[in-house]
């Protein structure tokens, strides 16, 4: 893989808090990692001195048997219970800071896995994409996270926790991206033979950027060219690709698969496993299970002229 | 009653660790006794943690580097799976169940379980349900859904070969023979007791066992439920789980964590009992606190039930749900957290010897306070929602499972095996596999921890070249065969000790209770007669009997009446 596909990416840790979800999140970890830390410096370093200091000497009598201490015993217990209820209670005001109950509000953007890819649709507009989605910098965006296969879990962890998309249930994550960018995430719940290339792209824009790509792609998909590429359209068509994936304006109009419409306007393919380029699309469209094993796309026994007609023309659907 | 005797039963030799007995391998295949039973558990443990361990050996390979083409995701997944479900089934809970059906009797002063054949048919149906799972390898492919195995990817149209079927069935076996046994050491412990060894002086590994059969009784009806409706699933196409026919994805993972989550303390309560054995033995003190250990035993199993939606934190179930689930699960810490200072009290203003069972208890105190510690961190609801299903997962878990329960096994094995096999193993080479295995663990799964945190999702078969996650999973990786190094050396020591080792003595580390006051290994017969039992160190007593516990402390013993009095 291209080691530049991800020059241009922000940090994609949970420290590198992009938005104010994360940013709060990040504060409460932070509070954690001080508690936790000063408990097991506090254990360790107890440990070390009675195993050192009380270590059994030569010819020693037995040591004075000690069966229990009531004091002791209660700040053994209360001190960890007056921890625990002070992280309960931060928790809460994080939680319903974070992820207030977003009942009866419309989702700015549907997400739905799929094995093993994400589909992302923006209401009141046509647009309809896959995998690198782009959402507007600065605006509290209520995302509705569904899954049309398997569970899926969607996790950009610069941007904020993760929440399950489940099969028969609509679940919601609410997002504030603060500054533009690319931030990397991943399925993080198990879905299959391919869970690990399904990577997520968010590109943030700043909104007069991100109004323009939404008109773009709202747009039906481009006429083929040259003659080579009107020549893979027609494959296209005539091949059943379009029982699987759509290319708005055209007859393709299925839904299993990815969208296609903008398909070369993405940088990358396969859910970030790889550079989109007409090299990397020759050589998964000659044989997809060589590629990414498991995949739904079957295979087909295209001749090597038509795959080069083919990848011209998706190439060309800018 | 005629005398049927179909079964060659041992007449006279002794139930050592080798096979040479009078009627050899078909002894043990028949045998009744609890200390061969126990025996052949312990070793279908150490043969499933081969097994297991050779499956991760291979992904860690396959994780070594960025983009790797050594597996196919199709045999990862496998893999994955099956080293999960075969370390927590077949090789924990064997290893529990070994030392639980060899030294409970022991230790209450009985000669044998309360029900032998049941004990047996305990051990054999656990041995024929990882058989069965294992059998689904050339069966045409092993379960590849994970071992929590989530709905609906356990369903025939994601999951086509037999593999999830024979995880069912296998993990049914296993299940009956766990709940079998469970009852088995439930009804020995209640009833089979010297008389005079009440419930507040009985040691507290068969006090830690008592509560945890319980559990066990509890927890494995929801998992064996949830089998057999997944096998209806697939089998028979009832849609329990499957959203498309009206089913619910998100029951599996009810039913399953409602057992998941008590299992996880099914596998460490026995670890504090061996570990409350350990810590006294070699501090020579009694424990600090017994009523505070049983006890809090007693409080993390009753909350055991209820904090399994920790694990579904990320399901979307609302603050509500997920804020109950926070306050019991943090709640459940407490109890787990104070016996660290229990053992810690212990062990203060002790003698210390540094046996290597002692070696690894004191290395548990710290192992286990990390693994605890980030586990409170998935309580936290956000932060949950940031660090579940990554990396930082694998990493606290195995800190939990490694740190505390096999570190417990291990302290349980170098405290036992010159009782159980009538030989020391070297101490040289022992000391060496300690050093090294606690290298190998935190090599391994410190880095995760980062990992985890940086973003990389769990049970992935690649992932691509981030800045810092080539180098810590190779270095992860290292760890991992430094452990399987370890493993390697301690089968060594085992089989060095059990050919040529030095003969033990009945009572080598000065220990407390009924069990050393047999011979080294125990005859047939266990006890011909029985030391007092008068308080919670017996044998300390019979060995002291001027500062004798019912004497110095009548508090805590059954002597103590109006009339009686203390020093």
């Amino acid at each position: 893989m291209p080691d530049h596909l991800f020059l241009n990416i922000s940090g994609s840790s949970i420290f590198d808090a992009a938005s104010p979800q994360a940013v709060r999140i990040r504060q409460l970890m932070i509070e954690f990692i001080i508690a936790a830390t000063a408990i097991l410096l506090l254990v360790a370093v107890l440990t070390t001195y009675i195993s050192v200091k009380y270590r059994s000497k030569r010819q020693q009598e037995e040591p004075k048997q000690i069966i229990g201490n009531r004091t002791l015993e209660l700040w053994m217990v209360g001190v960890p219970l007056a921890l625990v209820t002070l992280f309960f209670f931060r928790s809460m005001a994080t939680m319903n800071a974070v992820l207030p109950d977003p009942a009866g509000q419309h989702p700015d953007v549907i997400i739905t896995g799929h094995q093993w890819f994400w589909e992302a649709v923006y209401p009141g507009t046509t647009v309809s994409t896959a995998n690198e989605i782009h959402l507007p910098v600065g605006k509290k965006l209520l995302l509705q996270l569904d899954a049309a296969d398997v569970i899926h879990d969607w996790w950009v962890p610069a941007l904020g926790g993760k929440m399950d998309m489940i099969p028969g249930r609509n679940n919601y994550l609410w997002v504030t991206i603060d500054r533009p960018g690319i931030y990397e995430g991943a399925c993080s719940e198990f879905c299959g033979q391919q869970h690990a290339w399904m990577r997520i792209r968010v590109v943030a824009q700043l909104p007069p950027d991100y109004a323009q790509w939404l008109n773009r792609e709202a747009a039906a998909a481009r006429m083929p060219q040259d003659a080579l590429a009107r020549s893979g359209a027609a494959l296209f068509m005539e091949s059943t690709c379009g029982s699987c994936h759509r290319v708005r304006g055209t007859t393709a109009a299925g839904i299993a698969g990815p969208d296609l419409t903008h398909f070369g306007s993405r940088i990358t393919m396969l859910t970030g496993m790889l550079e989109n380029d007409s090299a990397n699309l020759n050589h998964w469209l000659t044989d997809p299970q060589q590629v990414k094993p498991g995949a739904h796309m079957p295979r087909f026994i295209f001749a090597k002229d038509s795959i080069r007609s083919l990848t011209t023309y998706l190439e060309q659907l800018k | 009653m005629t005398d049927i005797n179909l079964v060659p039963e041992p007449q006279e030799s002794l139930p050592d660790l080798s096979v040479s007995n009078d009627q050899g391998i078909l002894q043990w295949i028949s045998s009744v006794d609890h200390k061969q039973i126990g025996i052949l558990y312990l070793w279908l443990s150490v043969l499933f943690l081969v097994v297991a361990g050779s499956e991760i050996l291979l992904v860690r390979l396959q994780l070594a580097i960025p983009n790797n083409h050594l597996l196919t995701p199709e045999v990862y997944n496998q893999l994955f799976t099956m080293h999960g479900t075969t370390m927590i089934f077949f090789v924990a809970m064997p290893a529990i169940f070994g030392f639980t059906t060899y030294f409970v009797p022991l230790m209450i002063g009985a000669n044998d379980m309360a029900f032998p054949r049941l004990n047996a048919f305990s051990f054999w149906t656990t041995f024929f349900g990882g058989s069965l799972l294992y059998f689904s390898f050339i069966a045409g492919g092993a379960p590849d859904a994970g071992w929590f195995n989530y709905a609906p990817l356990n369903q025939y149209n994601y999951s086509s070969s037999p593999g999830i079927d024979y995880y069912c069935a296998g993990l049914l076996f296993a299940g009956i023979g766990t709940v079998t046994a469970s009852v088995n050491f439930v009804v020995t412990i209640l009833y089979y007791r010297v008389p005079s060894m009440s419930l507040k002086i009985m040691p507290l590994f068969v006090w830690m066992i008592l509560i945890n059969s319980f559990l066990v009784l509890a927890a494995f009806p929801s998992l064996n439920a949830a089998l057999a409706m997944l096998l209806l699933d697939r089998q028979l196409h009832a849609h329990f789980f499957s959203a498309v026919g009206g089913g619910s994805a998100i029951l599996w993972q009810h039913l399953f964590w409602l057992f998941g989550h008590p299992e996880v303390y099914i596998v460490i309560l026995p670890i504090f009992g061996i570990f409350s054995e350990v810590f006294p033995v070699f501090s020579r003190k009694p424990i600090f606190g017994y009523s505070m250990v049983v006890g809090s035993g007693i409080a993390i199993a009753l909350l055991a039930f209820g904090v399994w939606v920790h694990h579904m934190f990320a399901t979307g179930l609302g603050n509500t749900v997920n804020g109950f689930f926070a306050a019991s699960s943090l709640l459940i810490g407490v109890p787990t957290g104070v016996k660290i200072f229990n053992w810690l009290a212990t062990m203060h203003g002790g003698a210390i010897r540094f046996s290597v069972s002692m070696l690894f208890a004191i290395a548990f105190l710290i192992e286990f306070t990390i693994g605890g510690l980030s586990g409170i961190s998935f309580a936290i609801v956000p932060i949950d929602w940031q660090l579940t299903d990554t990396y930082y997962v694998v990493a606290h878990l195995h800190f939990v499972f490694i740190g505390g329960t096999l570190f417990g096994l291990l302290s349980g094995l170098f405290y036992w095996f010159p009782k159980m096999s009538g030989r020391v193993p070297d101490l040289r080479l022992s000391k060496w596999f300690f050093w090294l295995f606690v290298a190998g663990f935190n090599i391994t799964f410190l880095v995760q921890h980062a990992l985890g945190a940086m973003g990389m999702p769990r049970r992935v078969y690649t992932y691509p070249d981030l800045p810092g996650w080539g180098i810590l999973n190779l270095i992860s990786t290292i760890g991992a065969f430094l452990m399987a190094a370890a493993v390697g050396l301690l089968v060594y020591i085992l089989i060095k000790a059990l050919k040529k080792g030095v003969i033990a003595t009945d009572d080598p580390w000065d220990a407390n209770t009924l069990e050393w006051t047999t011979t080294s290994p125990p005859g047939l017969k266990n006890f011909d007669r029985i030391i007092p039992v008068k308080s919670a160190r017996p044998f300390r007593d019979y060995k002291r009997p001027a500062d004798a516990d019912w004497k110095t402390n009548p508090a805590d013993s059954i002597t103590a009446k109006p009339n009686s009095h203390g020093k």
